[in-house]
């Protein structure tokens, strides 16, 4: 039998509502993992253990009196950015070190409305602001296939801990796909939900309009589950959807008869690495066997999508960051006035690439410039949306690779910020249409690091993309592999 | 050579809201600092804006009663600019689609002539918080922050420091009328900030600005610009020029002095509020605001002068309070003298109420107990300073007033054959006045109805005691 | 549209807008950052050769309008909880160096 710590969040629920183990055990399993293997991989920020026992073993009373919420004593990581009372929230950086959450954001009081265990901080690129999760600025985090390389990111504690075995399941956030590239990194399933199903309380901003929180998993009913879990309408989130919640589920299961799926043409192009373009052939190959029509379709404006986004995420995320000076909470350098003290504040708090974003998107914004970025990005989004919902005409889901290369080795990329930027840009039309998209295992490059196939879907078609990615999984062997570190 | 002014406000109004507008914390003034406040308004990571639909419906509001166009779309931007008491160091404010546009406001000069100010714009954002200083170091309280703000803008219309002081006042009152800002000036509920300028007779183009920041009292508004346009004119006529800068008012000294801190490059970088959707209101929804808007003070102080045949002096006490005038008309349409239901209100009904602090709301005679009271003196039942005696009962502890006069037995004698023993008292006790208006002294016809008067304790009817003593001197 | 509007300068006055985003950066930082921020402008300028004219901006992934709460109250922080994360605080405050008017 595999050790609890392996579980998946499915099969826990179904333990723990068997009594066959108690949510104790499975915390305990998943700290003793973390123990013995988080040294090398570096996921978490911080393991409150104590008070993750406390919560397994409240889960564990109230199940003796008859409780049986659908997450009762299941333990959840958290990426460093959602607020969790009484818990630090640096956002893995320097200038939130010693801030303590006095809230709790949305999802995770759905979680323990659900009766989760809120387990630890996840390391991230500092504020979400990267794609290997170097950026951040407490420590590395070692993809658990190949310790020689990044787990992506920005999400990348998030899908190393899953991937290790040191979580049944954790989340995320994505704005330019900081879930899906860590997933398919690190051959988890992350789900980036369509903008506005998940409410974004308690998720310290980067760029408000592009923003999801979303779970990553080591299956796609997990991920179906904890989307249900989370989704929702919020009155504290303007932006959140007022549309039911389905049991996505119930919705799992079935072949792909009748589903057409589309292979962008501009999403098949130089530069995407030949072993992870094979595996997403195949990958697309395999769905048609299960009875998907495959269609080629046309997203025209792809190309366009860095340069969109990169201009938009960063002029928001000037002024999200902005509030980071010292006088409420945090970091704070003393100055001669108050200006003097936000200026050195900022300076010795920020990394180096969040300073970089901060100063772009404050130029794009300024006076002279804003019509010729900004705005004139804010048009090209609106082309970029357009895509989509052509396609969606002629296809129910798309299928891409989730990136254009495999996992790569620390500080390949560091030096060419816009290199990086270039990583994501098969996961940043998603977030740009605010439709959804799913990352599943796909396989593996010959040098066994895995690979992932990006599910997208329309606005609200989740239980589409999750269907997909469901049969899919189940109809191939890669989601049971584990790496080497794990056990 | 002679100049003119052109002057501009931006006054900044605290809506009357329950809660601030992106958060349910409550807008009490005068709480001890930072207990009026939540992740939202103290800008901490992850805390979002939910817009609060009171502060709309009330900026419509006010957009209506100002003549202005509801704009059928309208957003929120971000105001990009870094300031300690300001937490999120952007400001949620509202740049290209501001709620309302246009309208104006009536004045009146002092030659009695009308004159319009048009207005610019109403816009909504959120206030910050406020600064305290200490020797050598500034303290920061944010109950404030987050309080709702309509921003109104006027035309450069206004001409000198008296008609800004009229505009100010006729804002004031419109805004109090249509209950939306307790409009209290000491507790910051209007502040302005007011631009400056002025051009030689006979050129169009405006002169250079100057801007004199948040000036929260009507009278350092008037000063300020007074001293400001003469110093403008006395600094072009000696050969200077103006320069476009921020200036304070130096109450104590009197005048305005340079900003001292360095002049900072603003560049605000307005760009949509992502976090809270556009407002969108159909003619529907804003026709249903109107049906509700007052009737303006202006409007209403001239048709109760028609309607109650008052004079204006009696319409302008009356009217500056939408609850006065309406208690006023109440009392009025129930009362056999308008004019002596509007004497009553005006002096001891709203001098009452100054002297104990309450508000009309507060009071606990009704208008048709004041009408019965105001019935009771104009059919002699009681005279007046019986009248007021009544009144200290009813203010005091409520109730009837003829119940009052009948328990206390106030009511004015009026049965004939009591008075006439008191007549003939009088009459048999001051032969000498008698004698007086006996031999044509009209004069001693009034000594001797007082003395009746004193006889009955003040409770003759003092029309029979006067037709009594007629008849007995005859 | 302006000239500015289609042909967006290249340069970025680095320093004045890490003033304008309040950061005292070093020299050597500007150094470094200089050619990293305009390599990045230079990309996004790309965006110039497509015809934006009469595409309306999005500014919201979403196609939703006037969502609003109710006046009502909620409870606040704590004053305790509130000040737990102050760096520096006094008498209840948040305390800056000295603010001159
Ligand atoms: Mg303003
Ligand atoms: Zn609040």
């Amino acid at each position: 039998m595999a050790n609890l710590n392996q579980l998946t969040v499915a099969e826990a629920a179904e333990k723990l509502a068997k009594r066959a183990c108690s949510s104790e055990d499975i915390v305990r399993a998943v700290l003793s993992s973390i123990e013995k293997t988080d040294k090398q991989v570096g996921a978490y920020l911080t393991v409150d253990a104590e008070s993750a026992l406390a919560q397994a073993r409240a889960a564990d009373t109230a199940r003796t009196k008859g409780e049986n919420k659908p997450l009762l004593g299941v333990p959840i990581g958290m990426k460093d950015l959602l607020n969790v009372k009484r818990q630090p929230c640096t956002c893995a950086s320097k200038i939130l070190n010693g801030y303590v959450a006095p809230y709790d954001a949305t999802v995770v009081a759905k979680l323990r409305a659900a009766g989760a265990v809120l387990l630890g901080r996840l390391n991230m690129d500092e504020f979400a602001m990267g794609g290997s999760t170097e950026n951040s600025a407490y420590q590395p985090t070692r993809n658990p296939w190949d310790l020689s390389r990044v787990p992506g990111g920005s999400s990348g504690g998030s899908a190393a801990a899953v991937a290790a075995d040191e979580a049944l399941a954790t989340l995320g956030s994505d704005t330019g796909g900081s879930i899906r590239q860590p997933a398919g990194f690190c051959g988890c399933v992350g789900l980036k939900p369509t903008y506005g199903r998940v409410s974004r309380y308690g998720l310290t901003a980067f760029a408000s309009s592009l923003d999801q929180i979303g779970p990553l998993t080591k299956t796609v009913r997990d991920s179906a589950l904890l989307l249900g879990a989370i989704s929702g309408r919020d009155e504290m989130d303007s932006t959140s959807l007022d549309v039911p919640v389905p049991d996505y589920v119930a919705q799992l299961g079935g072949d792909l008869k009748g589903l057409r799926l589309g292979l962008p043409r501009e999403y098949f192009i130089e530069g995407l690495d030949a072993e992870v373009e094979q595996s997403v052939r195949v990958a697309v190959a395999k769905c048609r066997e299960l009875g998907a029509e495959i269609v080629e379709i046309s997203l025209p404006h792809s190309k366009y999508a860095v340069a969109v986004y990169y201009i938009i995420a960063t002029a928001e995320a000037s002024a999200n960051l902005a509030r980071f000076d010292g006088v409420r909470y945090g970091l704070r350098v003393d100055g001669e006035d108050p200006l003097d003290q936000y200026g050195k504040t900022r300076a010795a708090g920020f990394g180096q690439e969040v300073k970089r974003r901060i100063i772009l998107g404050t130029y794009v914004l300024s006076s002279g410039y804003h019509d010729a970025y900004y705005l004139r990005a804010q048009k090209v989004r609106t082309l970029i949306r357009r895509d989509f919902e052509a396609a969606f005409k002629q296809c129910d889901a798309i299928l891409t690779p989730v990136a254009p290369t495999a996992a790569y080795k620390f500080g390949e990329k560091l030096a060419d910020p816009l290199k990086m930027y270039l990583g994501d840009i098969f996961t940043i039309p998603v977030n740009l249409a605010g439709i959804c998209g799913v990352s599943v295992p796909c396989g593996f490059t010959s040098e066994k690091l895995p690979v992932g196939l990006q599910v997208i879907g329309p606005a609200l078609g989740e239980n589409v993309i999750l269907k997909i990615g469901h049969a899919y999984e189940q109809a191939t062997p890669w989601h049971k592999e584990k790496p080497e570190i794990s056990g | 050579m002679n100049f003119v002014a052109n002057i501009g406000l931006e006054v900044h109004v605290q809506l009357k809201t329950r809660t601030k507008i992106f958060c349910g914390c409550p807008t009490t003034f005068g709480a001890p600092p930072n207990t009026r406040v939540c992740p939202v308004c103290l800008g901490y990571p992850g805390a979002m804006p939910a817009m609060n639909s009171e502060a709309i419906r009330l900026t419509v509001f006010s957009g209506l009663m100002l003549g202005c166009k509801i704009n059928p779309y309208s957003k929120m931007d971000r105001k990009n600019y870094y300031y300690p008491d300001m937490p999120k160091n952007y400001q949620i404010s509202q740049y290209d689609q501001p709620l309302c546009l246009g309208g104006g406001i009536e004045i009146k000069l002092a030659d009695g002539s009308k004159k319009m100010i048009g207005l610019t714009r109403i816009h909504i954002e959120e206030d910050v918080g406020k600064n305290m200083h200490f020797a050598a170091s500034s303290g920061i309280d944010f109950n404030r922050a987050g309080t709702p703000l309509m921003e109104i803008v006027t035309e450069p219309d206004i001409a000198s420091a008296d008609e800004a002081l009229a505009f100010l006042e006729a804002l004031k009152e419109i805004l109090a009328y249509g209950g939306v800002s307790d409009v209290n000036l000491e507790e910051g509920n209007l502040r302005c900030d007011v631009n400056s300028s002025v051009r030689p007779v006979g050129q169009d183009k405006l002169g250079t600005k100057t801007e004199l920041k948040n000036m929260n009292t009507f009278k350092g508004v008037y000063r300020a610009l007074s001293y400001e346009i003469t110093r403008q004119i006395s600094e072009l006529e000696k050969g200077g020029r103006i320069r476009q800068e921020t200036r304070r008012w130096d109450d104590l000294a009197g005048v305005t002095l340079a900003m001292r801190s360095k002049e900072e490059a603003h560049d605000y970088r307005y760009f949509p509020e992502p976090d809270l959707l556009p407002i969108v209101l159909t003619p529907a929804q804003i026709d249903d605001w109107a049906r509700a808007l007052p009737e303006l003070p202006e409007n209403r102080r001239a048709r109760m002068m028609r309607d109650y045949g008052i004079p204006e002096y009696d319409a302008n006490v009356l009217a500056v309070d939408q609850a006065v005038a309406n208690y006023f008309e109440a009392t009025a349409k129930l009362s056999k003298s308008a004019k002596s239901a509007s004497n009553w209100i005006m002096t001891t009904v709203l001098a009452k109420l100054t002297e104990q602090h309450l508000a009309i709301g507060e009071l606990k005679i009704t208008p048709a107990q004041l009408a019965s009271l105001v019935n009771l003196v104009e059919v002699k039942i009681i005279n007046i300073s019986t009248a007021k005696e009544v009144f200290e009962i009813m203010f005091a502890q409520g109730g009837e007033p003829e119940e009052i006069v009948k328990a206390k037995g106030l009511a004015q004698v009026s049965d004939t054959g009591a008075i006439e023993k008191f007549v003939d008292e009088a009459i048999a006790a001051n032969a000498k006045t008698v004698a007086d208006y006996k031999g044509g002294k009209e004069a001693a016809l009034k000594a001797l109805i007082g003395q009746v008067m004193k006889l009955s304790k003040g409770k003759a009817n003092p029309g029979l005691v006067n037709d009594l003593l007629k008849r007995k001197l005859s | 549209m302006t000239s500015a509007e289609n042909k967006p300068s290249g340069r970025i006055d680095v320093r004045y807008v890490a003033h304008l985003a309040r950061m005292h950066l070093a020299d050597d930082e500007i150094a470094r950052l200089q050619p990293q921020l305009e390599q990045i402008v230079g990309y996004v300028r790309q965006l110039n050769e497509l015809n934006v004219e009469g595409i309306e901006p999005t500014a919201h992934a979403i196609p939703v309008q006037n969502v609003f709460r109710a006046d009502e109250v909620r409870e606040c922080l704590d004053h305790d909880a509130a000040m737990k994360n102050a760096p520096l605080a006094r008498e209840g405050q948040f305390i800056v160096p000295k603010i001159i008017e």
